[in-house]
């Protein structure tokens, strides 16, 4: 058996405020294979950012272990997290997040200055990530010049430049109109399914979940599996 | 692109206030290198005096004069190779406003006094033999456009001689220069003798005396010496190193270090304060693109660098702007035969450039402190909260 991305055992996760604490999860158990692509689906509220940023390594549970490929992550220290995530995780976000200052090639290009890539490979992975998610030709306009579904686009492109692992992607279509988000959606599973990207996405909407291979609907800290097309 | 792109979009983002915050740090550095200039200038007397020159004066004051005879009593003091002596003329040529620094000096031990001066026009020789010679440093001569065999009169505002005028004839017979670019050579000199002979009154007083001593070392005990021989007298004396005379005559202007400290502190405090709030706003407005770098992977120390190049950079491009503004205008000033005749060797310099450096590097280390720690320490799930 190999072994799975990632393993979440006991996961639990509360705020304190005051004297009040509210717990998001308790004692959540998963695992998440390679390959994958999973959409976690649920009211708001109901604890999905806190995952995926318990999963990314940007926050860290109250009890209980995350496993990545059989490392724990959550007693890293922030130094080793950062470069666990660059080498390892692309996020994508519902607004975008691109620079504004930089042109899309250059928003794409931000990860690969992590590494020691000269700058005509670092050019070389640029112009390829563009061009699987479509949007070479606009790879000299800055962000405010492009669309949401463009912007989008290049959003991932940047997340997949330096060959991550797993994507980690909260309401990438939240912002989109339909036929945007259907694009969107097509390039993500695209990525799963050529590329072998491991995606673990949150979502609201039904027909974006359909692109996944299961549906997880998370609810008062409990997961409700349901599988999806094979 | 590199880390360096960044910085740079980063900080010109926002044009307008870039360039407002660069305005207001090149204003400060242009007043620190302008007053910086004036202050090197008017010092260049203090840093270039000979370390074997003492000067003795009046213990009331400087501008109190001392009788003939201690002139010579100074000679005889163990450990003074040469003694001369000088008088404040206070000349002008032709209008009270073409002021003039004149000094009636004994040429022969004034010149073994100063060898740093040497004779570009004329001679040693003229000068010793020609009763009315006035011997006219380089810087003034130029000031002047006045040649060797010209005739000038000079009026003096403090003396008068015994017909009631006060208007001396003089004899150009010889230009002088110093060695060393920094020494200014923005005076006139002539002879004491030519001088004492028709004054009015006052006669026979010496205004200082200018001591060489046979080695630097021996100082402290000539100048005791001397101040010890005159103790108890109707003029007491002071003698101290030509250095510490330059600058109390310096000061007499006021004091400039003070001013120069007060007013590019002033400046200083103005900008670090202006810079550092702007700076603070400007990085809380990029948390979520901060948090968006350190998500991506950006270690935490590399963003406290990146925002702390942001201000170093600013700084920088500001303060330098801001000094070689100052040198061209100083080097515009330097071109006026007044202000080159006055304050020779007019310039903003190496060491007022320097310490300006150090200054900018001070100013985007500590307006960059804050923001960059905020911006190392901003906790990313939170950043991403506030929408
Ligand atoms: N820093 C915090 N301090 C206290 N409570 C927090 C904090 N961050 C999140 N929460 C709470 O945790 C719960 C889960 O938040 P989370 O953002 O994960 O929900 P979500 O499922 O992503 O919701 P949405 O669909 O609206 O994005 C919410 O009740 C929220 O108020
Ligand atoms: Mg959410």
């Amino acid at each position: 058996m190999t072994e799975p991305l990632y393993q979440l055992t006991d996961l639990s996760k509360r705020y304190t405020r005051g004297k009040e604490s509210i717990t998001i999860f308790e004692k959540l158990t998963m695992t998440i294979p390679a390959g994958d692509f999973i959409a976690i689906m649920g009211p708001s509220g109901s604890g999905k950012t806190t995952l995926l940023n318990l999963l990314g390594g940007i926050d860290a549970p109250s009890s209980g272990e995350v496993v990545f490929e059989g490392k724990r992550i959550d007693n890293m220290s922030q130094g080793a997290l950062a470069k666990w995530r660059a080498a390892n995780v692309g996020f994508i976000f519902q607004f975008y997040n691109l620079m504004p200052t930089l042109t899309a090639a250059q928003n794409v290009e931000l990860p690969l200055l992590l590494t020691k890539l000269g700058g005509k490979e670092r050019k070389q992975r640029v112009r390829t990530a563009l061009d699987i998610v479509g949007i070479a030709d606009r790879a000299g306009h800055r962000p405010t010049q492009l669309s949401g579904g463009q912007q989008q686009r290049v959003a991932i492109a940047r997340a997949i430049v330096a060959d991550p692992e797993v994507l980690l992607c909260d309401e990438p279509t939240g912002d989109l109109d339909r036929a945007t988000a259907d694009e969107v959606l097509a390039t993500l599973q695209l990525l799963n399914k050529e590329l072998g990207k491991a995606i673990v996405m949150v979502t609201h909407d039904p027909s974006a979940a359909k692109y996944a291979q299961r549906e997880l609907h998370l609810d008062k800290g409990r997961f409700v599996e349901k599988e999806l097309v094979t | 692109m590199n880390g360096a792109t960044l910085v740079r979009k980063n900080l010109f983002r926002k044009k307008l206030r870039a360039i407002l915050l660069l305005f207001s740090i090149l204003i400060a550095f242009l007043i620190f290198a302008v007053l910086g200039a004036f202050n090197k200038t008017l010092n260049a007397g203090v840093e270039t005096a000979a370390a074997d020159r003492l000067v003795t004066v009046n213990k009331i004051n400087f501008t109190v004069s001392m009788p003939y005879a201690y002139w010579g009593r100074v000679a005889s003091v163990e450990g003074v190779k040469n003694v001369s002596q000088a008088n404040w003329f206070g000349g002008y040529y032709q209008e009270p406003r073409n002021f003039v620094q004149t000094f009636a000096v004994d040429p022969e031990t004034y010149m073994r006094a100063y060898p740093e001066l040497e004779f570009t026009q004329g001679s040693a020789e003229a000068f010793f033999n020609n009763r009315q010679c006035l011997a006219v440093g380089a810087d003034l001569a130029l000031q002047y456009e006045w040649n060797v065999g010209e005739r000038v009169p000079l009026n003096s505002n403090i003396w008068q001689q015994q017909d009631g005028t006060s208007d001396w004839d003089f004899d150009i017979c010889a230009i002088f220069d110093a060695e060393d670019d920094n020494v200014p050579a923005n005076y006139a000199l002539f002879h004491y003798e030519y001088f004492n002979e028709s004054l009015a009154f006052n006669r026979d007083q010496v205004g200082w005396l200018i001591i060489n001593t046979e080695d630097p070392s021996m100082n402290d005990a000539v100048s005791q010496r001397i101040d010890a021989m005159f103790a108890n007298s109707p003029a007491e004396t002071e003698t101290t190193t030509e250095a510490a005379f330059s600058k109390a005559f310096i000061e007499q202007l006021g004091n400039i270090g003070l001013i120069i400290t007060l007013v590019t502190g002033a400046a200083f405090a103005t900008i670090l304060m202006i810079v550092g709030t702007t700076m603070v706003m400007a990085i809380n407005e990029r948390t979520r693109e901060i948090a968006v770098m350190k998500t991506i992977g950006f270690p935490a120390p590399r963003i406290f660098r990146m925002v702390l190049s942001e201000s170093l950079l600013l700084s920088l491009i500001g303060g330098l702007l801001g000094i070689g503004l100052a040198a061209s205008l100083i080097w515009l000033m330097s071109q006026s035969p007044a202000v080159s005749g006055s304050l020779p060797g007019l310039s903003v310099g190496w060491r007022v450039t320097f310490i300006g450096i150090g200054f900018m590097i001070a100013l985007g280390l500590i307006t960059g402190l804050i923001p960059a720690w905020n911006a190392m320490r901003a906790n990313i799930a939170e950043a991403f909260g506030k929408v």
